[in-house]
């Protein structure tokens, strides 16, 4: 027992913890934006529109993150030496970010999507009859709407976004909490079960009450019909 | 785009002026981001013609990317295999009519599936690796698996149980009224209908499973995007290397998922289940995931 609380004397887990909270929440915000903007993109009469909205979902959500992340780090940052802040640790983590958002923008968008499915036909003809057209129907008739019945997916996707922003890993973003699993594992291969139930805990307990309250906001939230 | 578009008007002379112009606006600036992006290419070299004569070689193919391919398909395939049968054996657990099976069935699939697979996948092989219980050389390909297995099995448990309970109950009644006990009609009726039910949400899971062999690439398992960086750092030429391993992804998965639609499409007719009561969608679906 002493030996398992000294690791948290030589180990700070809560601060890669936060790692991967911070990589979550800056590319949560960046990816809605995105993906946003790429539903409507979908939903426009512009077919030009519809078909890049189309394109960049097909192609994110079909390649695997590591992919992109790995890309981040070996391509952009390597290669094209792209570096978005003058340190060297503040330009992977901002590169991760931009990683994490454009491949959850895609599923934000499918998301929202099928947010903009669940609102009745009724709403939108209605819109029309009284002279809005696209733009303003979308923004004060469907979108406020469609948000509210695609709380349920996008939660699922908030979910998807925290476990995955372990994959930074790949994009040598070294501070977050699987590449200290691995260091401490490999320092300390007496407690490598305990090490890795501290970590699943920690995730368990970031992850399950985003579950249960985007499962009770979706209902409170449901536009009641 | 063929269904009705019902969030506009069948667009007059006015409208459709001001579609043609910002479809032009669109693919202007369309052109002008993948114009500055393969200027920026080129600008460091990447587009020129020795980045992209090794792909025309066979030998990269035979030592790099086919044999990555295989060991990518390899783990992709045997998890695909056993997490179908992790996520029949715990769906139907869930299902189960005793509450204590009913309860480790539950915990276990809720918690499985909050565990990021990468700390279980890093956990297996350093686990494995230093317990000696298996071959050095194999403890990456089977942490893959086993985190493949436990996560995706209980995504397909899940999917299972939603399956059973989205049948009608005159299914289970009708089973029980012939004499079967609650566990044969699960076993017999309800179980089947509800695997075929779930088909193309099983077949867009594979499409998980297949991007999530990926991470493998972290824990050293030679899979394609490992063996394409080795091309990559080998020839000098990373960014198309990556660029053709995104590819060879992306055509598979893509597949897979048209695979999934024409499947929904194709059985929606097969199962006795609640049709979907049509006020019809304001967008016409497209390969729902």
């Amino acid at each position: 027992m002493e030996n398992y609380l000294s690791l948290f004397e030589t180990y700070d887990v809560p601060a890669a913890f936060w790692v991967n909270i911070q990589l979550s929440f800056w590319a949560a915000i960046f990816a809605l934006v995105i993906g946003t903007v790429l539903a409507l993109f979908r939903i426009s009469p512009i077919p030009s529109l519809q078909w890049f909205g189309a394109a960049y979902v097909n192609i994110f959500r079909n390649t695997p993150l590591t992919i992109i992340l790995a890309f981040g780090f070996l391509g952009l940052f390597s290669v094209m030496q792209i570096s978005l802040a003058s340190d060297l640790n503040a330009s992977l983590f901002r590169i991760a970010i931009l990683g994490l958002a454009l491949y959850h923008a895609a599923f934000v968008c499918e998301a929202i999507r099928s947010g903009v499915n669940t609102v009745p036909l009724g709403q939108a003809e209605a819109a029309r009859a009284i002279g809005l057209s696209f733009l303003p129907a979308a923004r004060l008739i469907i979108l406020p709407q469609a948000f509210r019945g695609a709380i349920a997916p996008l939660g699922n996707v908030l979910i998807a976004l925290i476990k995955n922003s372990t994959v930074a890993a790949a994009g040598s973003v070294a501070t977050e909490s699987s590449g200290l699993m691995k260091t401490m594992i490999e320092f300390r291969s007496d407690l490598v079960v305990p090490i890795f139930l501290t970590f699943a805990l920690g995730f368990v307990i970031l992850v399950i009450p985003i579950g249960l309250l985007t499962t009770w906001a979706s209902r409170r939230l449901a536009v009641a019909r | 785009m063929s269904a009705q578009q019902v969030l506009f008007d069948a667009p007059g002379p006015r409208a459709r002026r001001i579609i043609l112009l910002g479809n032009i606006v669109g693919v202007l600036i369309a052109v002008a981001v993948l114009a500055w992006i393969l200027s920026a290419l080129a600008g460091k070299g990447q587009l020129a013609a020795s980045m992209w004569t090794p792909f025309l070689e066979s030998r990269t193919w035979e030592f790099f990317i086919l044999p990555g391919l295989v060991n990518t398909l390899k783990a992709a395939g045997i998890s695909i295999v056993t997490a179908v049968l992790f996520g029949l054996i715990f769906g139907v657990g869930r299902l189960s009519h005793s509450a204590p099976i009913r309860a480790v069935a539950g915990s276990v699939v809720e918690v499985l599936r909050a565990v990021p697979v990468l700390l279980m996948m890093i956990f297996f092989w350093l686990a494995l690796g230093s317990s000696g219980a298996v071959k050095p050389q194999d403890a990456p390909l089977i942490a893959v698996v086993v985190a493949l297995t436990l996560y995706n099995g209980s995504v397909i448990a899940e999917l299972v149980r939603s399956g059973v309970h989205g049948l009608p109950r005159g299914q289970r009644e009708a089973g029980m009224a012939i004499g079967l006990t609650r566990n044969q009609s699960l076993r017999n009726i309800e179980v089947p209908q509800a695997l075929i039910a779930m088909l193309p949400a099983l077949v867009s899971q594979f499409v998980v499973i297949l991007k999530d062999s990926a991470l493998g690439f972290i824990i050293t398992y030679p899979e394609l995007l490992q063996f394409t960086r080795r091309l990559g750092v080998g020839e000098g030429n990373v960014i198309p290397s990556l660029l053709v391993a995104a590819a060879i992804f992306i055509l598979i998965n893509f597949a897979l998922s048209t695979l999934a639609t024409r499947l929904s499409v194709l059985l929606s007719f097969r199962t006795k289940g609640r049709k979907p009561v049509a006020p019809g969608p304001l967008v016409p679906e497209a390969a729902a995931t």
